[in-house]
């Protein structure tokens, strides 16, 4: 947390440094003015001296001014460097995870990187506020408390001792007991929370299943368990106010009791012993202050430490040093005895894979669950990297291109096809800001997304909200295609892209495809033989091998796991024919 | 999340979530001098505002009724305490007096006994004071907690009751947000106001009152701070809110760039857009840092002008003191204690103004659920019975059914299933297949005919009964975070071993489960990202299994399994649909061509039914979308 807090607060140590000259300035002001109260007691009211009166309380708005002048500008600063600073944060982690591969996107999980990006920023960020505004007074109020406390008089300074470590103590035990608390709270708070959005998200499941009653209990439970928790943390809570008035009067008795011995040896005045009740009060408010600071610390270093590895982790996927930024041939894809294993696993993923694509040839690649179909896809736009061989775009290893370069040639549409909030416009620009709104129409009619985006109320500027929840998932896979075929890229990539569409569609967008990409090399994940029987090359992929490969006809009668697919999917509708 | 409530995002969510320790109760009741108060005091008060305060808030405290002896007892409580809290500085001027008079005087021997007779009586006052105000935060905590327990379970009982419409209008994380960071938020408020209010209600009256009866010409000095208290505190409350709500506002829209962000990474990375995306980031980072700022330091500053505000009245209450000390009208403990009270009196106005904030966000909240709450249940169940044993066979009489009154979907629609057949529904998408299945369940009512089951209206009896003999495979695949075998289980109640077993090695789940290095108790992660799309759909076929239904429904439950594993799930599924009627919702002619009747819908009307070999041979609509199939391969043969 330190080195976190260090790194980025040093741009505003000057921020700081006028935050501590300021609390410095507010806390003295502070300081004086029991003193000037008691001085206008005894030397004013005692006296009867209405003059005296008079200047001591203009002396005191004097010093009440210089307070609030200290304050608010400690606010402003402290706001201000705390505020910067959680700014600075943001963006740093921003900046570093979207330099992410996808592997390391994937080892954090997406929702994961999203709370550190904002929830735990928050943490860190409340602390450097709290600590700039309210914090750092404390221990100067502490000390100067304690100064001008013996200044009045040293003959009762055990009492702050005592005071003190009685407070501190109490203070003490409840964090000790509350931190554990809180943080089961919280785990508490997370089951609950995921309960009820199983609940809703599962709804059909539950009622189709008659599970209401089990899930009832499940909810029960974990409400039950939240409410005891909450319950526990809140007597502690509910105990510590109290306790700390408590202590308070209870010195203030003690020191009018002992005060008044010092006043019968003629040692301290009257005035002085209410000063003296003000300053112990002061000394121990901020003794309840630094130990607030005890109890938000132990939080905020989880999030500096959630941070902390989002920051200190690099791309797997390094851009070369000395990027190759020009090629001379367009779209020719070969893998070469190409590995990829997950760090620490067992089997690799993709084992010796070799083939090539050329232009205007289309590769499918087919195989069953967990082949690794969609790996050696990402492969290609680098969203990893080979653990062995090399992956090569014209002869060009993609390590050793320029990344702009290489992104610039492929037309990715994922399995599970994004979109942004925005218009279909926005969407359909986005590996192309230059494109007209022909050429969106155009790309639109090739996906079978003309008709749909037409009768949308606002057509190309209609709005997308974000993951493209308000269309269809079919209506989304067709955007996706639309958005990759805007950007006329030399690959294209389909990771299983037809999944959602009916039959009918399927299978007016790829004769339209045809034409759209004869000049390409594509690459066509897919689950359906008829998608991908007229590709040039079809791939048969088998736990992460090239268990065949060549054309349909070849393939079916030399590949037996090739054939067996082809059976399930043909044996009832005698295309193979 | 896709819909940030305004506070949400600090409120619960899955890190932020402890509830702001000492948030509320930090705000000292004796602040003299001293810098500071709730340490995060300022901040809470978040831009959401009630629609209708008053009703909400009534209907707020209604939930509390339950607890109404517990309220009074509270209640009683806090006077008592708020008086011993009052009165204490009197005594304690008592003292100061006798000290006073001794050695100022009358320059006597101080009187020790009875300067002790006086602090012992303080001392009594103050112990009574601390555990009467202990004792009713114990209370009051538990009245809170148990309050918001109910809440919950009321949300929850509410959920089971509200028909399946009510959720489709409405955005799945809307609703999450008002089950979770809004009763969070009623919570909280509860916690911390409720006390907080009566406290500082009783010791703004109990401090008045004493400081009237120590000298009503100092009060009403005094009492000239209140306009100002109330006016800083209006005016920079105002302000503050509506930067807060600036800043709830950026926060929500820089949470859900930064959730695009991620949830895009690979496009974003392959479209080259990683600098535009930055750079958009990069300033709604400056907005929302402007918004911060600003509410910050706008909130941070009532507190000290509070104080400065305390610290004129002191002067002024110290000077006219002083003047009536000399002039022999009030004695020299008199002004200590009216200082100690001038302490104690803009404390809780600040505080009360603040709470007033928080209130507001809080029955905002309440307001949310309150709607949840009202919304219209399901239609009641009837009492009647399915007939025994189970034949399954399903008739739709004339059914009219439509999600919105203005757009009728399906019309008059009639078919038959016999007992053990398999009806495969083909269609485009829009066209009413999955409407079919959800009226067999009856997720939903209808607006005509009706729907029988062996000869019994499905309306006539309970859902429950109607459901128990109903299994279903849905295109997305819902599982709930536990062990593949739970879920599995999730079908039956009560299944032993055994049985999840052979479900599971009946629909191929064992052949993966086997890989998986914790076997069935694998813990499924709540977006389930350790299985693949097609081993999700497995296990919840393998649910279905288990679940040994009289009806099966299938609603595109193999479109992502790849074609190796369908054809053993298709096997599989045959042996399961031997003995039991069928409802096949697939895109994939392949899947349904052996189905005994196959519908073919467009906008929510059956246009043919028949066999595959009828259909084919009737060339209709059945016979285009077969032909569509083949007239892609056609062409692309041709382009080859």
């Amino acid at each position: 947390m330190i080195r976190l807090l260090a790194r980025f607060l040093r741009p505003y140590v000057p921020l700081l440094v006028a935050v501590v000259v300021l609390q410095l300035l507010q806390s003295t002001a502070a300081l004086f003015l029991p003193s000037l109260n008691a001085s206008i007691i005894d030397d004013g009211v005692a006296t009867g001296d209405t003059g005296h009166i008079w200047s001591l309380g203009g002396v005191m708005l004097a010093v009440s001014l210089l307070q609030i002048v200290g304050q608010v500008g400690a606010t402003w600063f402290g706001a201000r460097a705390a505020m910067a600073f959680g700014r600075d944060l943001r963006q740093a982690i921003f900046d570093n995870a979207l330099s992410f591969s996808s592997r390391e996107v994937n080892q954090f999980g997406a929702p994961s990187l999203i709370t550190r990006n904002t929830n735990d920023v928050q943490q860190l960020q409340m602390l450097v506020l709290m600590t700039a505004t309210l914090i750092v007074s404390a221990p100067l109020m502490m000390v100067g408390g304690v100064f001008m406390a013996l200044r009045e008089d040293v003959g009762l300074s055990w009492l702050i001792l005592v005071a003190v470590i009685v407070l501190g103590t109490i203070i003490g035990i409840l964090i000790v007991q509350m931190t554990p608390l809180f943080k089961s709270m919280q785990v508490r708070i997370d089951t609950l929370n995921r309960v009820l959005r199983e609940q809703i998200s599962g709804l059909r499941v539950i009622r189709a299943f008659v599970r209401e009653p089990t899930e009832a209990a499940r909810f029960d439970r974990a409400n039950h368990e939240l409410a005891d928790t909450a319950t526990r943390v809140g007597r502690r809570m509910m105990t510590m106010f109290p306790a700390v008035f408590f202590v308070m009067n209870l010195s203030s008795i003690a020191v009018i009791w002992f005060g008044a011995f010092r006043i019968a040896e003629g040692q301290l005045q009257v005035g002085q012993l209410t000063a003296y009740l003000a300053y112990l009060a002061q000394i121990l408010m901020s003794v309840m202050m630094s130990t607030i600071m005890i109890m938000i610390a132990p939080r905020a270093a989880v999030s500096a430490e959630r941070i902390g590895a989002v920051l200190d982790t690099s791309s797997s996927v390094v851009p070369p040093a000395r990027p190759v930024t020009t090629v001379t041939r367009h779209g020719e894809l070969a893998f070469d005895d190409v590995s990829f294993a997950y760090p620490g696993a067992d089997h690799p993923v993709l084992d010796g894979v070799s083939f090539t694509v050329r232009p205007g040839a289309t590769t499918a690649i087919i195989g069953s669950t967990g082949a690794g179909k969609t790996t050696l896809v990402n492969l290609i736009p680098r969203l990893f990297d080979a653990t062995s061989g090399a992956v090569m775009v014209d002869g060009v290893d993609v390590r050793e291109l320029d990344p702009d370069l290489l992104w610039g040639r492929i037309g990715l549409v994922p399995q599970r096809p994004y979109l942004f909030s925005g218009t279909v416009a926005s969407n359909l620009r986005l590996g192309n800001p230059d494109a007209t709104d022909e050429e969106l129409w155009h790309a639109l009619e090739v996906a079978q997304a003309r008709d749909f985006v037409e009768r949308m109320p606002d057509g190309l500027e209609s709005p997308i909200s974000q993951g493209g929840t308000n269309v269809s998932g079919g209506q989304r896979q067709r955007l996706a295609i639309a958005r990759a075929l805007v950007r006329r890229p030399e690959i294209y990539v389909f990771d299983d892209s037809f999944s959602a569409l009916d039959v009918a569609t399927d299978a007016a967008l790829r004769a339209a495809l045809v034409d759209e990409t004869a000049d390409a090399a594509v690459v066509v994940v897919a689950q359906r033989v008829s998608t991908i029987r007229n590709a040039e090359q079809i791939i048969v992929l088998e736990d992460g091998r090239i268990v065949g490969i060549g054309t349909h006809d070849h393939l079916l009668a030399t590949c037996p796991t090739y054939a067996e697919i082809v059976e399930s999917q043909f044996q009832a509708e005698e295309v193979a024919a | 999340m896709s819909t940030p409530t305004s506070k949400g995002e600090t409120a619960v969510s899955s890190t932020g979530g402890a509830p702001a320790p000492v948030k509320a109760n930090a705000r000292p009741k004796y602040a003299p001098q001293q810098r500071g108060g709730g340490p995060m005091g300022h901040g809470v008060g978040t831009g959401e505002k009630a629609v209708s305060f008053g009703p909400s808030m009534k209907r707020l405290l209604g939930h509390l009724r339950p607890e109404l002896p517990q309220i009074v007892a509270v209640v009683a409580m806090v006077i008592v305490a708020t008086v011993g809290n009052a009165v204490g500085p009197v005594i304690l001027g008592q003292a100061t007096n006798l000290i006073y008079d001794a050695t100022v005087v009358n320059r006597t021997p101080i009187d020790f006994g009875a300067v002790g007779r006086v602090l012992l009586l303080a001392l009594a006052v103050y112990v009574v004071f601390f555990l009467l105000s202990w004792l009713s935060g114990f209370i009051i905590n538990a009245i809170v907690q148990r309050s918001v327990y109910r809440m919950r379970q009321q949300v929850s009982d509410k959920i089971t009751r509200l028909p399946l419409k009510y959720f489709d209008g409405q955005p799945r994380g809307e609703l999450l947000s008002r089950v979770t960071n809004d009763v969070d938020n009623v919570s909280q408020s509860l916690q911390q106001t409720l006390s907080q209010i009566l406290t500082n209600l009783f010791t703004l009256i109990g401090v008045l009152v004493m400081m009237f009866y120590v000298s009503w010409v100092l009060a009403l000095v005094a009492l000239v701070t209140i306009p100002i208290a109330l006016g800083v505190t209006m005016v920079i409350g105002k302000r503050s809110q509506k930067l807060f709500a600036r800043t709830w506002k950026s926060t929500g829209e820089l949470n859900s760039q930064i959730e695009e962000a991620y949830s895009g990474h690979d496009l974003v990375t392959v479209f080259g857009r990683r600098r535009e995306v930055a750079e958009q980031f990069r300033a709604k980072n400056a907005e929302l840092f402007d918004a911060s700022f600003g509410a910050q330091f706008i909130s941070g500053i009532i507190m000290p002008v509070m104080f400065f505000v305390g610290n004129l009245n002191y002067v002024v209450i110290a000077v006219v003191g002083g003047l009536m000390v000399t002039g022999g009208t009030l004695t020299i403990g008199g002004v200590q204690a009216f200082i100690q009270y001038s302490r104690m009196f803009t404390q809780p106005i600040t505080s009360l103004a603040s709470m007033a904030n928080l209130l507001q966000s809080g029955v905002a909240s309440a307001e949310r659920v309150f709607e949840v709450l009202d919304a219209e249940e399901e239609s009641p169940d009837q009492a009647g019975s399915l007939p025994e044993p189970a034949r399954g066979r399903v008739e739709f009489e004339h059914v009219d059914f439509s999600y919105t009154p203005e757009r009728p979907l399906i019309t008059d629609l009639s078919l038959v299933a016999e007992p053990g057949a398999t009806v495969a529904i083909v269609g485009p998408t829009g066209a009413g297949k999955t409407t079919l299945v959800n009226l067999v369940l009856r997720f939903y009512d209808l607006q005509a005919g009706r729907i029988t089951l062996d000869g019994t209206d499905i309306a006539s009896v309970p859902r429950r009964a109607l459901r128990d003999q109903i299994g279903m495979v849905l295109q997305d695949t819902w599982l709930f975070g536990g062990t593949i075998r739970d879920n599995i289980a999730y079908g039956k109640e009560g299944a032993t071993e055994e049985e999840i077993l052979a479900a599971a090695r009946a629909t191929y789940v064992d052949r993966f489960v086997h890989s998986l290095p914790d076997g069935y108790d694998t813990l499924i992660n709540e977006e389930a990202s350790n299985l693949s799309a097609g081993e999700k759909q497995l296990i919840t076929i393998a649910r279905a299994f288990l679940s040994d239904p009289t009806l099966l429904i299938l609603d595109e439950a193999t479109s992502s399994v790849d074609t190796r594993t369908e054809l053993l799930v298709q096997r599989a599924m045959k042996k399961l649909r031997a003995d039991r009627t069928s409802f096949v919702i697939a895109h994939r002619l392949s899947t349904i061509r052996d189905a005994d009747v196959i519908l073919v819908m467009e906008d929510g009307a059956i246009v043919e039914q028949g066999s595959h070999a009828g259909l084919l041979a009737a060339r209709g609509a059945y016979y285009d979308l077969y032909q569509a199939q083949f007239a892609a391969a056609i062409t692309e043969e041709d382009a080859a």
